[in-house]
């Protein structure tokens, strides 16, 4: 299966282009100078100690977070103040979230139907079969009309990929998508990421496992006090680690 | 194998845009057009508001004096509540006792400052030998006897009055609420539909009709010949009514207490009350302080309503005091100044309550 | 006592046996409240013996002979002490519908304004909730009325606002409405208008569930609503003659005359109760989490659309149950009206009507349960909502 992966095709279409971008939280200078370029159909891992700024990158891909120096483009398109930009990013771009997020008042299905018929303005057959598709997909079409709160915490992040995927989007942000889960779940959610990833999905992914990394990942990235230290195909980063503070992170995280 | 060290870049300030004064005015006032217009209508309503009122409060406003005569008309006349101020504070109580009055209120600070210290060892022990002694050196220095001379209640009054009966309505209420929570979580159906009953009724009739209540319907009820005082049968009825409002709070409190604290309870062996005492209660009664405290407050607004029943507390001796004829047209000024005095009470407990909410709140988490 | 535990079911006395004695409590606890019943019933009925005070309630068909300020049915001195309870039922219910409207409104805008990105808005809020809600409401009322709308100068100098509506120390006047030629056909385009929203709506709704179009429902109703009833204003004349109020003598005639007492008791229990919703919003917005919000608006959904969809109806139901019990405060509080004289339900009847015929028993309890039932009606209603909304959420 990896195989299968490594061989999906990359095409050098830029999708994410990340430039000089700079971002503070009051004083603290949490983004310093990240230069960051992805194209079409890679698939990215970020990862690094807490607190070194990998989820305000990827955030601030889809504008959850204002960077405040520096070019951000996304897939053709640059994000400014301008509303109307930020929505088109918005829909282009999928993201999963570590406590999944799903919206508890309403069910499985209409969570994943939502966006598709207020954002895309579909008709509401044609998003509910697009969100039934994605469910089969995630393999939980049974699940569809019960509410989050009566499933486990694998099946709502595998609803909350089907949601996002629903928007057919181009660009799969995760934010430690199996942080939360308990040990026997995580399985299940990293294994919907990798069939995402042989479709060719362009994907970044912030994620402490290192397993999904090495088979999946094109490209490894290490984030340290908010700088990208290292980055490097998976067989490289994890064979052949150049910088001291990578060695020490992976000797920290690699038991 | 290369081995690379990587320099760190240094941190930089952000740019000023986004900090300082500048930055905390853009995010704060001035983030878009909307919030700009915002600010800008905000500021003309204070600009529109404070001014006139820091005018008339204070700028205007006449201090010095005696009489109406001595107040011009622009500002407010202070002169009429520094006049009064003595009956605003103790209502008809003979002014050559008032210190007695002023002594009970010391003892009280004085006596539960303890309380409020954290590294107080026997809080509990203490708390409840005040709550037994002090009520007895109360009554006796307010009302007297035993060598002092006596006060009738139908001359106590103005703000003094107002918090006997809030005090000694909460005090008297939290033991009743206490037991009709407890009826209300019990497993007996009789005992349990008597409580459940006794809250919802007090809960659902306003408190106005209680204090009528008090002064038409308990002459009737009680045995012919027995009369109580005006001012005993109304706290009577605030304790009752009151206790139902501190019976839902500790009820509150008790369902937050896990099942496992009682299954332990019971594993030990202890019998129902030891139960509820020594592991529930303590527990749920922490729990639900900040829920007593602003019962409190809500029961210290509420007692300006015994002016309805002819009681002579803070509000009504204001309302009174703006009714002489001497000092017409001070309405205003009275009910600024009774405004002014509730909200520093209630304020000054709610902010406790809030930060109690918090300490417990952090106890909880961690 | 410690040996409860050990005790076998079958052998246990009398004392140990837990299933005895709580059979024993319950009969005790019962036989003390039908006790204290007996005594307290029967210190009434020697009470009312002694002191000659008839009982029952007969008393409701005598007439009442007295005036009363306030009265939204027609209402005479000679009319009976049961009609006096409707009109003071109706104040009350007036005074409750008014404060009610009003709180929501001011709580509601208090609550968003609390979350405003905007430093000082949320700071006017605060300091406005803060102050409010530590003054106790009949202070409020008594400001109102007796400091604000007192010295007000009489109806010869009445505060005017474009010779159509007067303020003076007898209260608010305004023009009312009388039928004239147009009305008819104004009510019946009204009623066309509101039907066809709804149609409309729904219309829009089935397109929307087809088509994915949304459609512009709100502008298009208020068009509706306010093209259709203007169109049979052109074509078969005015809806409604305005009695306007006019000075004549020393009073203002004709209009609607809204009494001071009633404006201070509405101004003072919605100003003090708004506080107390802004903060019940402000927490119940709170209460969703950012997660929420940012998953919306990583799905591409704009904040309108955030708020509507995903925010509002979570809030909800955090706000409804705390709501619910502010308005029966409101309810309750707007018994305070009695202290300034507003004729409503305890001013009237545990006040007037209690001294006229002295039968404190039946006129206590008539009051009290006017309010249990509304308190009682209003629990049961917010049960049956809590249930549905478990319902949902399992």
């Amino acid at each position: 299966m990896s195989e299968a992966i490594k061989q999906a095709v990359v095409s050098d279409k830029m999708m994410i282009h990340m430039q000089g971008v700079n971002k503070w939280y009051g004083q603290f200078h949490v983004l310093k100078d990240i230069n960051l370029a992805v194209t079409q159909g890679e698939r990215i891992v970020l990862c690094g100690p807490s607190g070194s700024g990998k989820s305000t990158t990827i955030r601030c891909i889809n504008r959850l977070e204002e960077h405040q120096q520096g070019q951000i483009i996304v897939d053709g398109t640059e994000l400014t103040n301008d509303l109307k930009q930020i929505e088109r990013i918005r829909s282009e771009v999928g993201m999963v979230f570590q406590h999944f997020n799903l919206f508890p008042h309403l069910t499985v299905l209409q969570n994943c139907t939502l966006a598709p018929l207020w954002v895309r303005k579909m008709p509401r057959k044609e998003a509910e079969e697009i969100a039934m598709h994605y469910l089969q997909r995630v393999r939980i079409p049974e699940q569809a009309h019960k509410y989050p709160g009566q499933l486990s915490g694998g099946q709502q992040q595998r609803v909350a990929i089907a949601r996002a995927l629903c928007m057919k989007p181009k660009i799969m942000l995760f934010d430690e998508p199996t942080s939360a889960l308990d040990p026997e779940m995580v399985k299940e959610v990293l294994d919907t990421m990798i069939g995402l990833a042989q479709d060719g999905m362009t994907m970044l992914c912030v994620t402490h496992e290192m397993g999904f990394a090495r088979t999946v990942a094109n490209r490894v990235i290490f984030m340290d006090k908010g700088e990208i230290v290292e980055q490097a195909p998976p067989d490289q980063f994890f064979d052949h680690p150049q910088n001291e503070r990578t060695k020490l992170f992976l000797g920290q995280i690699l038991h | 194998m290369s081995n690379t060290t990587h320099t760190f870049k240094p941190s930089l300030p952000p740019p000023t845009l986004n900090v300082g004064v500048i930055g905390w005015l853009r995010t704060n006032l001035f983030s878009s057009v909307g919030n700009t217009l915002l600010t800008l209508v905000a500021l003309y309503l204070i600009w529109l508001v404070v001014p006139p009122i820091f005018n008339w409060a204070f700028l205007q406003a006449d201090w010095a004096g005696a009489t109406r005569a001595d107040c011009t008309a622009e500002g407010a006349c202070w002169v009429f509540v520094k006049e009064r101020f003595g009956q605003f504070m103790y209502g008809f109580y003979p002014a050559e006792l008032r210190w007695r009055v002023d002594l009970t209120a010391v003892l009280a600070v004085v006596g539960a400052a303890p309380l409020f210290f954290d590294r107080f060892k026997h809080k509990a022990r203490y708390g409840i030998a005040l709550l037994v002694a002090y009520p007895v050196i109360a009554f006796w220095l307010l009302y007297g006897g035993f060598g002092l001379q006596v006060v009738p209640s139908s001359a106590w009054g103005g703000l003094m009055l107002t918090i006997v009966i809030a005090a000694v309505g909460i005090a008297g209420a939290l033991p009743l609420g206490i037991l009709l929570a407890l009826g209300r979580r019990s497993s007996l159906p009789a005992i349990k539909v008597i409580c459940v009953t006794t809250i919802e009724f007090w809960r659902g009739v306003p408190l106005i009709t209680v204090l009528f209540l008090s002064s038409v319907m308990l002459p009737l009820f009680l045995p012919e010949g027995l009369s109580l005082d005006k001012l005993l049968r109304a706290v009577v009825m605030v304790v009752i009514f009151e206790a139902a409002y501190i019976a839902e709070v500790v009820r509150g409190g008790m369902q937050a207490i896990p099942k496992g604290q009682y299954e332990a309870a019971a594993a030990m062996g202890l019998g129902y009350w030891r139960t509820m005492g020594l592991v529930i209660l303590p527990q749920a009664l922490k729990l639900v302080i900040p829920g007593i405290v602003n019962t409190f407050i809500a029961l210290f607004k509420d007692t300006s309503l015994v002016i309805i029943i002819g009681l002579f507390d803070f509000l009504n001796s204001i309302k009174r005091a703006t009714a002489d004829p001497a000092w017409l047209g001070m309405s205003t000024e009275g009910y600024v100044f009774a405004a002014l005095v509730y909200w520093v009470f209630c304020f000054a407990m709610s902010s406790y309550s809030a930060h109690l909410e918090r300490k417990l709140n952090t106890g909880h988490t961690r | 006592m410690q040996n409860t535990g050990n005790a076998s079911p079958a052998s246990g006395s009398f004392f140990t046996d837990p299933r005895k004695r709580a059979w024993l409590f319950q009969i005790v606890a019962v036989v003390i409240v039908v006790a204290i019943g007996w005594f307290l019933f029967n210190n009434t009925q020697t009470n009312l013996q002694h002191r000659g005070i008839t009982s029952g309630f007969g008393f409701l068909q005598n007439s009442a002979g007295f005036g009363i300020s306030q009265h939204l049915i027609d209402y005479t001195e000679s009319d009976t002490y049961s009609r006096v309870f409707l009109v003071g039922l109706l104040n009350t219910l007036l005074v409750s519908a008014l404060g009610i409207v009003l709180a929501t409104i001011i709580g509601f805008t208090l609550g968003v304004a609390r979350l405003s990105p905007n430093w000082l808005i949320r700071r006017l809020a605060g300091v406005y909730i803060e102050t409010i809600r530590n003054i106790p409401p009949l202070l409020q009322i008594f400001f109102w009325y007796f400091a604000v709308l007192s010295p007000l100068p009489g109806p010869r100098q009445s505060l005017e606002l474009g010779e159509v509506f007067f303020v003076n120390n007898r209260g608010l006047y305004m023009p009312a409405p009388v039928a004239a030629p147009g009305m008819w056909p104004f009510w019946i385009a009204l009623l066309v208008a509101v039907v066809g929203s709804v149609l409309l709506r729904r219309w829009a709704r089935a397109r929307q569930h087809l088509t994915g179009l949304p459609f512009p429902v709100l502008w298009c109703s208020l068009g509706l609503l306010i093209l259709l009833p203007g169109l049979t204003v052109v074509i078969s004349g005015v809806p409604f003659d305005w009695d306007m109020p006019v000075l004549q003598g020393f009073n203002f005639r004709g209009g609607w005359v809204v009494i001071p007492e009633l404006i201070s008791i509405v101004m003072a229990l919605s100003l003090y109760t708004a506080a107390f919703i802004g903060e019940t919003v402000r927490s119940g917005i709170q209460s969703v989490s950012h997660g929420q919000t940012e998953a919306a608006s990583s799905l591409g959904l704009r904040p309108g659309l955030t708020l509507r969809l995903v925010i509002i109806p979570q809030a909800l139901r955090v706000i409804i149950p705390p709501l619910t019990s502010q308005y029966l405060n409101l309810v309750k509080n707007s018994s305070l009206a009695a202290a300034i004289g507003y004729p409503e339900m305890v001013s009237l009847f545990a006040g007037t009507v209690l001294n006229q015929t002295g039968q404190a028993i039946e006129t206590m309890m008539i009051t009290m349960s006017v309010y249990l039932a509304i308190s009682i009606s209003i629990s049961v209603l917010m049960n049956v909502y809590n249930k549905r909304i478990a319902l949902i959420e399992r």
